[in-house]
Protein backbone atom coordinates (compact mmCIF):
# COMPACT_ATOMS: atom_id res chain seq x y z
CA UNK A 1 0.00 0.00 0.00
CA UNK A 2 1.04 3.49 -0.41
CA UNK A 3 1.28 6.22 2.01
CA UNK A 4 -1.90 8.11 0.82
CA UNK A 5 -3.60 4.52 0.64
CA UNK A 6 -2.61 3.66 4.58
CA UNK A 7 -3.61 7.23 5.74
CA UNK A 8 -7.29 6.41 3.87
CA UNK A 9 -7.30 2.90 5.86
CA UNK A 10 -6.61 4.93 9.18
CA UNK A 11 -9.35 7.34 8.41
CA UNK A 12 -11.56 4.28 7.80
CA UNK A 13 -10.56 3.03 11.24
CA UNK A 14 -11.46 6.40 12.97
CA UNK A 15 -14.63 6.12 11.07
CA UNK A 16 -15.26 2.98 12.40
CA UNK A 17 -14.20 3.47 16.02
CA UNK A 18 -16.55 6.60 15.94
CA UNK A 19 -19.47 4.80 14.76
CA UNK A 20 -19.30 1.80 16.82
CA UNK A 21 -18.77 3.76 19.85
CA UNK A 22 -22.16 5.34 18.93
CA UNK A 23 -24.02 2.23 18.86
CA UNK A 24 -22.44 0.87 22.24
CA UNK A 25 -22.51 3.64 24.16
CA UNK A 26 -19.55 2.90 25.98
CA UNK A 27 -16.07 2.69 24.99
CA UNK A 28 -12.48 4.25 24.51
CA UNK A 29 -12.58 6.63 21.96
CA UNK A 30 -9.45 8.78 22.95
CA UNK A 31 -6.32 6.15 22.82
CA UNK A 32 -8.04 4.38 20.14
CA UNK A 33 -8.28 7.12 17.74
CA UNK A 34 -4.81 8.30 18.58
CA UNK A 35 -3.39 4.53 17.89
CA UNK A 36 -4.77 4.70 14.45
CA UNK A 37 -1.81 5.23 11.90
CA UNK A 38 -0.09 3.07 14.55
CA UNK A 39 -2.26 0.47 13.88
CA UNK A 40 -2.94 1.05 10.45
CA UNK A 41 1.00 0.96 9.24
CA UNK A 42 1.20 -2.42 11.32
CA UNK A 43 -1.95 -4.78 9.65
CA UNK A 44 -2.03 -3.22 6.27
CA UNK A 45 2.00 -3.12 6.35
CA UNK A 46 4.45 -4.68 8.12
CA UNK A 47 3.09 -7.41 9.93
CA UNK A 48 3.29 -11.18 8.52
CA UNK A 49 -0.27 -12.07 9.20
CA UNK A 50 -3.49 -14.01 7.25
CA UNK A 51 -6.94 -13.10 8.14
CA UNK A 52 -7.88 -16.34 6.64
CA UNK A 53 -5.89 -18.65 8.98
CA UNK A 54 -5.70 -16.20 12.25
CA UNK A 55 -3.85 -18.91 14.36
CA UNK A 56 -0.76 -19.20 11.60
CA UNK A 57 1.91 -20.43 13.41
CA UNK A 58 4.04 -18.72 11.05
CA UNK A 59 2.31 -15.34 11.96
CA UNK A 60 3.29 -12.17 13.39
CA UNK A 61 1.74 -11.39 16.99
CA UNK A 62 0.05 -8.07 17.60
CA UNK A 63 -0.35 -7.36 22.25
CA UNK A 64 -2.49 -4.46 22.62
CA UNK A 65 -1.25 -3.80 25.93
CA UNK A 66 -3.78 -0.85 25.84
CA UNK A 67 -6.59 -3.20 25.77
CA UNK A 68 -8.98 -0.51 26.29
CA UNK A 69 -8.09 0.90 22.68
CA UNK A 70 -10.05 -2.30 21.47
CA UNK A 71 -11.58 -0.57 19.11
CA UNK A 72 -9.09 0.20 17.27
CA UNK A 73 -7.93 -3.43 16.93
CA UNK A 74 -11.46 -4.21 16.30
CA UNK A 75 -11.94 -1.57 12.75
CA UNK A 76 -8.80 -2.80 11.56
CA UNK A 77 -9.34 -6.74 12.15
CA UNK A 78 -12.60 -6.02 10.06
CA UNK A 79 -11.26 -3.96 7.50
CA UNK A 80 -8.49 -6.53 7.43
CA UNK A 81 -11.32 -8.97 6.60
CA UNK A 82 -10.47 -11.33 10.00
CA UNK A 83 -14.49 -10.96 10.56
CA UNK A 84 -17.75 -9.18 8.79
CA UNK A 85 -17.58 -5.53 9.36
CA UNK A 86 -21.46 -5.82 10.91
CA UNK A 87 -19.88 -7.69 13.62
CA UNK A 88 -18.33 -4.01 14.98
CA UNK A 89 -22.39 -2.90 15.81
CA UNK A 90 -21.61 -5.66 18.41
CA UNK A 91 -19.41 -4.05 20.31
CA UNK A 92 -19.49 -4.25 24.07
CA UNK A 93 -23.21 -6.39 23.53
CA UNK A 94 -24.10 -9.05 25.09
CA UNK A 95 -23.81 -12.01 23.07
CA UNK A 96 -21.53 -10.58 21.01
CA UNK A 97 -17.95 -11.39 19.94
CA UNK A 98 -16.26 -7.86 20.33
CA UNK A 99 -15.78 -7.52 24.48
CA UNK A 100 -14.96 -4.22 26.23
CA UNK A 101 -11.53 -5.39 25.97
CA UNK A 102 -10.01 -7.52 23.63
CA UNK A 103 -10.53 -11.31 24.24
CA UNK A 104 -8.12 -14.34 22.43
CA UNK A 105 -11.00 -16.82 22.92
CA UNK A 106 -13.85 -15.16 21.54
CA UNK A 107 -12.38 -12.98 18.31
CA UNK A 108 -9.75 -14.30 15.58
CA UNK A 109 -6.88 -12.13 15.30
CA UNK A 110 -6.76 -11.35 18.75
CA UNK A 111 -3.21 -13.13 20.12
CA UNK A 112 -3.62 -12.35 23.88
CA UNK A 113 -6.42 -10.87 26.01
CA UNK A 114 -5.67 -7.74 27.58
CA UNK A 115 -6.81 -5.10 29.29
CA UNK A 116 -5.91 -4.68 32.67
CA UNK A 117 -2.82 -2.53 32.37
CA UNK A 118 0.51 -3.38 32.33
CA UNK A 119 0.26 -7.24 30.87
CA UNK A 120 1.25 -6.99 27.15
CA UNK A 121 4.91 -6.71 27.14
CA UNK A 122 5.16 -9.71 29.61
CA UNK A 123 3.23 -11.78 27.18
CA UNK A 124 4.73 -10.56 23.98
CA UNK A 125 8.00 -11.36 25.53
CA UNK A 126 7.11 -15.06 25.92
CA UNK A 127 5.63 -15.29 22.35
CA UNK A 128 9.13 -14.09 21.46
CA UNK A 129 11.18 -16.55 23.68
CA UNK A 130 8.92 -19.49 22.08
CA UNK A 131 9.63 -18.33 18.24
CA UNK A 132 13.50 -17.83 19.20
CA UNK A 133 13.02 -21.47 21.29
CA UNK A 134 11.32 -22.68 17.96
CA UNK A 135 13.62 -21.38 15.39
CA UNK A 136 10.68 -19.01 13.67
CA UNK A 137 11.06 -15.88 12.37
CA UNK A 138 7.99 -14.15 13.23
CA UNK A 139 7.98 -10.94 15.39
CA UNK A 140 5.95 -9.71 17.91
CA UNK A 141 4.46 -6.48 18.02
CA UNK A 142 3.05 -4.83 21.21
CA UNK A 143 1.10 -1.50 21.73
CA UNK A 144 1.59 0.73 24.66
CA UNK A 145 0.09 3.33 26.51
CA UNK A 146 1.66 6.35 28.06
CA UNK A 147 -0.12 6.20 31.11
CA UNK A 148 0.87 2.54 31.09
CA UNK A 149 3.85 3.49 31.89
CA UNK A 150 2.71 3.91 35.89
CA UNK A 151 2.77 0.31 36.15
CA UNK A 152 5.86 -1.75 37.55
CA UNK A 153 4.96 -4.98 35.48
CA UNK A 154 5.73 -2.81 32.20
CA UNK A 155 9.50 -2.35 33.40
CA UNK A 156 10.52 -5.45 34.97
CA UNK A 157 9.44 -6.58 31.22
CA UNK A 158 11.59 -4.39 29.38
CA UNK A 159 14.04 -5.59 31.87
CA UNK A 160 13.92 -8.95 31.18
CA UNK A 161 12.88 -8.36 26.95
CA UNK A 162 16.51 -6.53 26.99
CA UNK A 163 18.19 -9.41 29.05
CA UNK A 164 16.79 -12.20 26.73
CA UNK A 165 17.92 -10.09 23.49
CA UNK A 166 14.54 -10.23 22.62
CA UNK A 167 15.37 -8.31 18.81
CA UNK A 168 11.64 -9.89 17.72
CA UNK A 169 9.98 -7.89 20.10
CA UNK A 170 8.87 -4.22 18.85
CA UNK A 171 7.17 -1.94 21.21
CA UNK A 172 4.87 1.11 19.90
CA UNK A 173 4.28 3.67 22.76
CA UNK A 174 1.67 5.47 22.18
CA UNK A 175 2.50 8.89 23.54
CA UNK A 176 -0.58 11.14 23.52
CA UNK A 177 -0.01 12.54 26.84
CA UNK A 178 -3.57 12.15 28.58
CA UNK A 179 -4.85 9.45 30.84
CA UNK A 180 -8.11 9.48 32.91
CA UNK A 181 -7.34 11.93 35.69
CA UNK A 182 -5.43 14.37 33.11
CA UNK A 183 -2.19 14.93 31.90
CA UNK A 184 0.57 12.24 32.10
CA UNK A 185 2.31 14.88 33.52
CA UNK A 186 0.74 15.84 36.16
CA UNK A 187 -1.26 12.35 37.43
CA UNK A 188 2.43 10.72 37.22
CA UNK A 189 5.32 11.80 35.85
CA UNK A 190 6.53 9.15 33.34
CA UNK A 191 9.14 11.36 31.50
CA UNK A 192 11.63 11.04 30.37
CA UNK A 193 10.93 7.81 28.71
CA UNK A 194 13.58 8.22 25.82
CA UNK A 195 16.04 8.20 28.46
CA UNK A 196 14.21 5.37 30.50
CA UNK A 197 13.92 3.04 27.83
CA UNK A 198 17.36 3.69 26.49
CA UNK A 199 18.74 3.01 30.35
CA UNK A 200 16.68 -0.13 29.63
CA UNK A 201 19.23 -1.27 26.95
CA UNK A 202 16.20 -0.75 24.16
CA UNK A 203 17.10 0.82 20.88
CA UNK A 204 14.72 3.51 20.82
CA UNK A 205 13.17 4.96 17.88
CA UNK A 206 10.99 8.65 17.98
CA UNK A 207 8.61 9.95 15.93
CA UNK A 208 5.40 11.44 15.04
CA UNK A 209 2.94 9.09 15.40
CA UNK A 210 0.01 9.86 12.89
CA UNK A 211 2.92 10.12 10.06
CA UNK A 212 2.73 7.16 8.39
CA UNK A 213 5.68 7.57 6.33
CA UNK A 214 7.74 8.36 9.50
CA UNK A 215 6.31 5.31 11.48
CA UNK A 216 6.94 2.43 8.35
CA UNK A 217 10.42 4.13 8.65
CA UNK A 218 10.59 3.40 12.23
CA UNK A 219 9.30 -0.34 11.49
CA UNK A 220 12.03 -0.90 8.88
CA UNK A 221 14.63 0.27 11.53
CA UNK A 222 13.29 -1.52 14.32
CA UNK A 223 13.50 -4.93 12.29
CA UNK A 224 17.25 -3.94 11.22
CA UNK A 225 18.19 -4.02 14.84
CA UNK A 226 19.83 -7.21 16.19
CA UNK A 227 20.39 -8.12 20.04
CA UNK A 228 18.02 -5.92 21.56
CA UNK A 229 14.39 -5.34 21.75
CA UNK A 230 13.29 -1.86 20.17
CA UNK A 231 10.78 0.41 20.83
CA UNK A 232 9.02 3.40 18.58
CA UNK A 233 7.65 6.23 20.81
CA UNK A 234 5.52 7.21 18.80
CA UNK A 235 4.16 11.15 19.74
CA UNK A 236 0.06 11.00 19.23
CA UNK A 237 -2.79 13.39 20.16
CA UNK A 238 -5.24 11.99 22.11
CA UNK A 239 -8.61 11.88 20.12
CA UNK A 240 -7.17 12.70 16.72
CA UNK A 241 -9.28 13.29 13.72
CA UNK A 242 -11.97 14.59 15.84
CA UNK A 243 -11.92 18.32 16.03
CA UNK A 244 -14.05 18.34 19.72
CA UNK A 245 -12.14 15.24 20.80
CA UNK A 246 -8.51 16.31 20.42
CA UNK A 247 -6.33 16.22 23.58
CA UNK A 248 -8.95 16.70 25.87
CA UNK A 249 -8.82 13.89 28.74
CA UNK A 250 -12.41 13.42 29.01
CA UNK A 251 -12.98 11.88 25.71
CA UNK A 252 -10.67 8.62 27.21
CA UNK A 253 -13.59 6.81 28.08
CA UNK A 254 -17.07 8.47 26.95
CA UNK A 255 -18.77 7.47 23.99
CA UNK A 256 -19.82 10.10 21.91
CA UNK A 257 -23.48 10.69 21.60
CA UNK A 258 -25.39 10.27 17.84
CA UNK A 259 -25.32 13.76 17.27
CA UNK A 260 -21.53 13.70 18.34
CA UNK A 261 -20.91 10.78 16.50
CA UNK A 262 -22.39 12.43 13.11
CA UNK A 263 -19.78 15.47 14.27
CA UNK A 264 -17.66 13.54 13.73
CA UNK A 265 -17.70 11.40 11.24
CA UNK A 266 -18.57 14.67 9.17
CA UNK A 267 -15.61 15.90 9.55
CA UNK A 268 -13.66 12.23 9.05
CA UNK A 269 -15.11 12.60 5.37
CA UNK A 270 -14.29 15.78 5.05
CA UNK A 271 -10.76 14.71 6.01
CA UNK A 272 -11.49 11.59 3.57
CA UNK A 273 -12.14 13.86 0.68
CA UNK A 274 -9.02 16.07 1.18
CA UNK A 275 -7.12 12.58 0.90
CA UNK A 276 -8.14 12.09 -2.55
CA UNK B 1 11.16 -46.08 47.91
CA UNK B 2 12.27 -42.93 50.53
CA UNK B 3 10.79 -42.83 53.93
CA UNK B 4 10.40 -39.11 53.25
CA UNK B 5 10.75 -36.82 50.46
CA UNK B 6 9.93 -33.08 50.22
CA UNK B 7 6.79 -32.68 47.50
CA UNK B 8 9.48 -29.81 46.20
CA UNK B 9 11.77 -32.40 45.53
CA UNK B 10 9.66 -34.94 43.74
CA UNK B 11 8.53 -31.76 41.50
CA UNK B 12 12.00 -31.26 40.67
CA UNK B 13 12.30 -34.94 39.45
CA UNK B 14 8.78 -35.10 37.43
CA UNK B 15 10.60 -31.67 35.65
CA UNK B 16 13.43 -33.79 34.15
CA UNK B 17 11.18 -36.70 32.97
CA UNK B 18 8.91 -34.20 31.37
CA UNK B 19 11.68 -32.33 30.02
CA UNK B 20 12.79 -35.73 28.17
CA UNK B 21 9.13 -36.77 27.28
CA UNK B 22 7.87 -33.58 25.79
CA UNK B 23 10.00 -30.56 23.84
CA UNK B 24 7.40 -28.12 24.48
CA UNK B 25 7.76 -28.22 28.43
CA UNK B 26 9.55 -25.05 29.40
CA UNK B 27 10.35 -23.75 32.64
CA UNK B 28 10.75 -20.34 34.48
CA UNK B 29 11.67 -19.23 38.23
CA UNK B 30 11.86 -16.14 39.81
CA UNK B 31 15.45 -16.49 41.36
CA UNK B 32 14.39 -19.59 43.59
CA UNK B 33 15.50 -22.42 41.55
CA UNK B 34 16.95 -23.76 44.20
CA UNK B 35 14.47 -23.93 46.86
CA UNK B 36 12.02 -25.02 43.94
CA UNK B 37 14.00 -27.64 42.47
CA UNK B 38 13.82 -26.20 38.91
CA UNK B 39 17.38 -25.76 38.83
CA UNK B 40 18.33 -29.43 37.98
CA UNK B 41 15.96 -28.91 34.70
CA UNK B 42 17.77 -25.67 34.34
CA UNK B 43 21.24 -27.46 33.97
CA UNK B 44 19.77 -30.22 32.06
CA UNK B 45 18.03 -27.75 29.57
CA UNK B 46 19.12 -24.53 29.65
CA UNK B 47 17.44 -23.58 26.60
CA UNK B 48 14.10 -24.18 27.99
CA UNK B 49 14.52 -22.58 31.72
CA UNK B 50 14.00 -18.73 31.83
CA UNK B 51 15.15 -17.47 35.05
CA UNK B 52 12.95 -13.69 35.44
CA UNK B 53 14.78 -12.53 37.75
CA UNK B 54 12.72 -11.10 41.15
CA UNK B 55 9.60 -10.17 39.00
CA UNK B 56 6.51 -12.52 39.75
CA UNK B 57 4.40 -10.54 38.03
CA UNK B 58 6.31 -10.57 34.43
CA UNK B 59 7.10 -14.38 35.44
CA UNK B 60 3.47 -14.88 35.02
CA UNK B 61 3.06 -12.98 32.45
CA UNK B 62 5.81 -14.25 30.42
CA UNK B 63 4.53 -17.69 30.54
CA UNK B 64 1.58 -16.83 29.28
CA UNK B 65 2.43 -15.31 26.20
CA UNK B 66 4.80 -18.67 26.06
CA UNK B 67 1.82 -20.31 26.57
CA UNK B 68 0.17 -17.94 23.90
CA UNK B 69 2.55 -19.52 21.43
CA UNK B 70 2.31 -23.46 21.62
CA UNK B 71 4.69 -24.07 25.14
CA UNK B 72 3.83 -26.20 28.03
CA UNK B 73 5.04 -23.57 30.79
CA UNK B 74 5.62 -24.18 34.46
CA UNK B 75 6.16 -21.13 36.31
CA UNK B 76 7.81 -21.87 39.55
CA UNK B 77 8.17 -19.57 42.48
CA UNK B 78 6.84 -19.54 46.40
CA UNK B 79 2.92 -20.12 46.42
CA UNK B 80 2.89 -17.04 48.40
CA UNK B 81 4.43 -14.46 45.78
CA UNK B 82 2.81 -16.29 42.78
CA UNK B 83 -0.66 -16.50 44.06
CA UNK B 84 0.05 -13.28 46.09
CA UNK B 85 2.06 -10.72 44.15
CA UNK B 86 0.91 -12.01 40.60
CA UNK B 87 -2.68 -12.90 41.35
CA UNK B 88 -4.30 -10.71 38.36
CA UNK B 89 -1.58 -11.59 35.78
CA UNK B 90 -3.12 -15.21 36.98
CA UNK B 91 -6.57 -14.29 36.42
CA UNK B 92 -6.77 -11.91 33.97
CA UNK B 93 -3.48 -12.97 31.60
CA UNK B 94 -3.93 -17.05 32.48
CA UNK B 95 -7.01 -18.00 33.56
CA UNK B 96 -9.36 -15.74 31.40
CA UNK B 97 -8.05 -16.81 28.24
CA UNK B 98 -8.04 -20.07 29.71
CA UNK B 99 -3.57 -20.32 28.51
CA UNK B 100 -1.75 -23.68 28.97
CA UNK B 101 0.05 -22.69 32.21
CA UNK B 102 1.42 -24.99 35.30
CA UNK B 103 1.64 -22.56 38.32
CA UNK B 104 3.89 -25.11 40.10
CA UNK B 105 4.73 -23.16 43.56
CA UNK B 106 6.45 -24.49 46.32
CA UNK B 107 6.61 -23.47 49.94
CA UNK B 108 3.13 -23.24 50.35
CA UNK B 109 1.37 -23.25 54.42
CA UNK B 110 3.38 -23.22 57.75
CA UNK B 111 5.82 -26.00 56.93
CA UNK B 112 7.55 -22.89 55.69
CA UNK B 113 8.83 -22.95 59.10
CA UNK B 114 11.69 -20.37 60.10
CA UNK B 115 10.79 -17.85 57.32
CA UNK B 116 7.64 -17.13 59.05
CA UNK B 117 3.96 -15.65 58.41
CA UNK B 118 5.28 -13.35 55.30
CA UNK B 119 6.65 -16.37 53.60
CA UNK B 120 3.81 -19.10 54.45
CA UNK B 121 0.55 -18.94 51.98
CA UNK B 122 -2.37 -20.08 53.94
CA UNK B 123 -5.16 -18.31 51.27
CA UNK B 124 -3.88 -19.25 48.12
CA UNK B 125 -5.98 -22.57 47.84
CA UNK B 126 -9.16 -20.16 48.81
CA UNK B 127 -7.68 -17.63 46.12
CA UNK B 128 -6.51 -20.37 42.94
CA UNK B 129 -9.80 -22.10 43.85
CA UNK B 130 -12.62 -19.06 43.19
CA UNK B 131 -11.03 -18.56 39.65
CA UNK B 132 -12.89 -19.79 36.66
CA UNK B 133 -10.86 -22.05 34.42
CA UNK B 134 -8.32 -22.67 37.40
CA UNK B 135 -7.50 -26.38 38.10
CA UNK B 136 -6.40 -26.55 42.02
CA UNK B 137 -3.97 -29.60 43.19
CA UNK B 138 -1.85 -30.36 46.44
CA UNK B 139 -0.07 -33.84 46.17
CA UNK B 140 0.81 -35.49 49.39
CA UNK B 141 4.11 -37.24 48.38
CA UNK B 142 6.83 -37.28 46.32
CA UNK B 143 4.44 -40.09 44.44
CA UNK B 144 1.95 -38.43 44.30
CA UNK B 145 3.53 -34.88 43.58
CA UNK B 146 5.17 -37.20 40.09
CA UNK B 147 1.62 -38.17 38.99
CA UNK B 148 0.30 -34.73 39.59
CA UNK B 149 2.56 -33.29 37.73
CA UNK B 150 2.61 -35.03 34.79
CA UNK B 151 -0.92 -35.22 35.08
CA UNK B 152 -1.30 -31.64 34.83
CA UNK B 153 1.11 -31.39 31.40
CA UNK B 154 -0.74 -33.50 29.71
CA UNK B 155 -4.47 -31.92 30.93
CA UNK B 156 -4.78 -28.09 28.93
CA UNK B 157 -5.35 -25.12 30.50
CA UNK B 158 -4.14 -23.80 33.59
CA UNK B 159 -3.30 -25.87 36.55
CA UNK B 160 -2.35 -24.21 40.01
CA UNK B 161 0.11 -27.34 41.96
CA UNK B 162 0.79 -26.98 45.79
CA UNK B 163 3.79 -28.11 47.18
CA UNK B 164 5.71 -28.09 49.92
CA UNK B 165 9.17 -27.49 51.44
CA UNK B 166 9.21 -30.28 54.21
CA UNK B 167 10.08 -33.83 53.63
CA UNK B 168 6.68 -35.59 54.15
CA UNK B 169 6.29 -39.20 54.77
CA UNK B 170 6.15 -41.54 51.39
CA UNK B 171 2.31 -42.67 50.95
CA UNK B 172 2.22 -44.26 48.03
CA UNK B 173 3.77 -46.93 45.49
CA UNK B 174 4.05 -46.48 41.64
CA UNK B 175 0.44 -48.43 41.76
CA UNK B 176 -0.96 -45.63 42.93
CA UNK B 177 -2.94 -43.69 40.43
CA UNK B 178 -3.77 -39.74 40.57
CA UNK B 179 -5.96 -38.51 38.25
CA UNK B 180 -7.49 -34.89 37.91
CA UNK B 181 -10.79 -34.82 39.29
CA UNK B 182 -10.52 -37.54 41.54
CA UNK B 183 -10.39 -38.50 45.33
CA UNK B 184 -8.65 -41.52 46.58
CA UNK B 185 -10.64 -43.61 49.19
CA UNK B 186 -6.90 -44.68 51.14
CA UNK B 187 -9.07 -46.47 54.25
CA UNK B 188 -12.76 -47.62 53.98
CA UNK B 189 -14.33 -46.78 57.06
CA UNK B 190 -17.55 -46.64 58.70
CA UNK B 191 -18.28 -44.13 61.70
CA UNK B 192 -16.12 -41.19 60.24
CA UNK B 193 -14.15 -39.97 57.65
CA UNK B 194 -11.47 -37.68 57.10
CA UNK B 195 -10.83 -35.82 54.11
CA UNK B 196 -7.40 -34.34 53.36
CA UNK B 197 -4.65 -32.97 51.39
CA UNK B 198 -0.98 -32.01 51.29
CA UNK B 199 0.80 -32.82 54.81
CA UNK B 200 -1.95 -34.05 56.32
CA UNK B 201 -2.79 -36.69 54.82
CA UNK B 202 -0.32 -38.78 56.46
CA UNK B 203 -1.42 -37.49 59.63
CA UNK B 204 -4.83 -38.49 59.00
CA UNK B 205 -4.06 -41.96 58.25
CA UNK B 206 -1.77 -42.46 61.11
CA UNK B 207 -5.09 -40.81 63.49
CA UNK B 208 -7.21 -43.46 61.48
CA UNK B 209 -5.09 -46.49 62.60
CA UNK B 210 -5.04 -45.36 66.41
CA UNK B 211 -8.49 -44.28 66.47
CA UNK B 212 -9.03 -48.03 65.23
CA UNK B 213 -7.25 -49.72 68.14
CA UNK B 214 -10.74 -47.94 70.54
CA UNK B 215 -13.24 -49.38 67.78
CA UNK B 216 -13.77 -45.90 65.92
CA UNK B 217 -14.15 -47.10 61.94
CA UNK B 218 -12.24 -44.45 60.16
CA UNK B 219 -12.45 -43.29 56.41
CA UNK B 220 -9.61 -41.46 54.99
CA UNK B 221 -10.17 -39.52 51.50
CA UNK B 222 -7.32 -37.88 50.01
CA UNK B 223 -8.52 -35.23 47.92
CA UNK B 224 -5.40 -33.83 46.26
CA UNK B 225 -7.52 -32.85 43.22
CA UNK B 226 -9.41 -29.65 45.38
CA UNK B 227 -10.92 -28.22 42.10
CA UNK B 228 -12.24 -30.28 39.90
CA UNK B 229 -13.60 -31.83 43.04
CA UNK B 230 -15.07 -35.18 43.03
CA UNK B 231 -18.10 -34.36 44.54
CA UNK B 232 -19.70 -38.01 43.71
CA UNK B 233 -16.92 -39.43 46.17
CA UNK B 234 -17.14 -36.82 48.78
CA UNK B 235 -21.31 -37.29 48.79
CA UNK B 236 -20.99 -41.04 48.74
CA UNK B 237 -18.67 -40.95 51.74
CA UNK B 238 -20.59 -38.71 53.64
CA UNK B 239 -23.37 -40.66 53.13
CA UNK B 240 -22.01 -43.90 54.74
CA UNK B 241 -20.01 -42.27 57.47
CA UNK B 242 -22.15 -39.34 58.50
CA UNK B 243 -19.18 -36.99 59.73
CA UNK B 244 -16.94 -35.47 58.05
CA UNK B 245 -13.44 -34.19 59.64
CA UNK B 246 -11.54 -32.06 56.87
CA UNK B 247 -7.82 -31.42 57.14
CA UNK B 248 -5.67 -28.61 55.27
CA UNK B 249 -2.35 -27.32 55.76
CA UNK B 250 -4.64 -24.08 55.12
CA UNK B 251 -6.46 -21.62 56.46
CA UNK B 252 -10.16 -23.18 57.03
CA UNK B 253 -11.36 -20.29 55.10
CA UNK B 254 -12.30 -21.11 51.65
CA UNK B 255 -9.40 -24.14 51.14
CA UNK B 256 -10.27 -28.14 50.99
CA UNK B 257 -12.97 -27.85 53.71
CA UNK B 258 -14.46 -24.99 52.59
CA UNK B 259 -14.61 -26.88 48.95
CA UNK B 260 -16.17 -29.91 51.16
CA UNK B 261 -18.55 -27.91 53.20
CA UNK B 262 -19.78 -26.31 49.76
CA UNK B 263 -20.90 -29.57 48.63
CA UNK B 264 -22.17 -31.70 51.55
CA UNK B 265 -24.12 -28.31 52.23
CA UNK B 266 -26.38 -28.70 49.00
CA UNK B 267 -26.04 -32.48 48.46
CA UNK B 268 -25.75 -34.25 51.47
CA UNK B 269 -26.11 -32.34 54.70
CA UNK B 270 -23.44 -33.70 56.88
CA UNK B 271 -21.42 -32.84 60.66
CA UNK B 272 -18.25 -31.05 60.05
CA UNK B 273 -14.94 -30.32 61.59
CA UNK B 274 -12.62 -28.13 59.66
CA UNK B 275 -8.70 -29.07 60.81
CA UNK B 276 -6.66 -26.26 59.21
CA UNK B 277 -5.54 -22.75 60.63
CA UNK B 278 -7.87 -20.68 61.96
CA UNK B 279 -8.11 -17.50 60.37
CA UNK B 280 -5.12 -16.80 61.52
CA UNK B 281 -1.21 -15.76 59.80
CA UNK B 282 1.65 -17.88 61.07
CA UNK B 283 5.22 -17.03 62.24
CA UNK B 284 8.45 -18.44 62.67
CA UNK B 285 9.64 -21.53 63.80
CA UNK B 286 10.29 -25.60 63.38
CA UNK B 287 8.04 -26.78 61.15
CA UNK B 288 6.96 -29.33 64.17
CA UNK B 289 6.50 -27.08 66.04
CA UNK B 290 4.16 -24.89 63.72
CA UNK B 291 2.20 -27.66 63.38
CA UNK B 292 1.30 -28.63 66.83
CA UNK B 293 0.82 -24.96 67.75
CA UNK B 294 -1.62 -24.37 65.24
CA UNK B 295 -3.39 -27.66 65.57
CA UNK B 296 -2.56 -29.38 62.41
CA UNK B 297 -1.34 -32.67 64.12
CA UNK B 298 -2.59 -36.24 64.59
CA UNK B 299 -3.89 -35.83 68.05
CA UNK B 300 -6.15 -32.47 66.54
CA UNK B 301 -7.36 -35.07 63.77
CA UNK B 302 -8.12 -37.43 66.66
CA UNK B 303 -9.56 -34.51 68.88
CA UNK B 304 -11.61 -33.32 65.49
CA UNK B 305 -12.95 -36.73 64.87
CA UNK B 306 -14.59 -37.21 68.71
CA UNK B 307 -16.25 -33.27 68.32
CA UNK B 308 -17.79 -34.63 65.19
CA UNK B 309 -18.71 -37.94 66.46
CA UNK B 310 -20.60 -35.61 69.24
CA UNK B 311 -21.98 -33.50 66.43
CA UNK B 312 -23.14 -36.65 64.52
CA UNK B 313 -24.73 -38.87 67.83
CA UNK B 314 -26.71 -35.04 68.98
Amino acid sequence: MTTTELKRVANVLRQDIISMLVTSKSGHPGGSLSAAEIVTTLFFHEMRINPQDPRWVDRDRFVLSKGHAAPVLYAALAEKGYFPKEELQGLRQTGHMLQGHPDMKKTPGVDMSTGSLGQGLSAANGMALAGKLDGKDYRVFVLLGDGEMAEGQVWEAAMAAAHYKLDNVTAVLDFNGLQIDGTTESVMCSTPLTEKWRAFCWHVIEVDGHDVAALLAAFAEAKQVKGKPSIIIAKTVKGKGVSFMENVAGWHGNAPSVEQGEQALKELREEALNLG
Amino acid sequence: MADKMATRDAYGKALLVLGAENPKVVVLDADLSKSTKTADFGKKYPERFFNMGIAESNLLGTAAGLAAAGKIPFASTFAIFAVGRAFEQIRNSIAYPKLNVKIAATHAGITVGEDGGSHQAIEDVAIMRAVPNMVVLVPADGEETRQVILAAAKYYGPVYIRMGRLAVPTLFGEDYHFEIGKANVLREGTDVAIMANGVMVAMALEAAAELAAEGISVSVVNVASVKPLDEATIVQVAKQTKAVVTAEEHNIIGGLGGAIAEVLGEKQPTPMVRVGLKDTFGESGRPQELLEKYGLTKADLIQAVREVLTKKLG
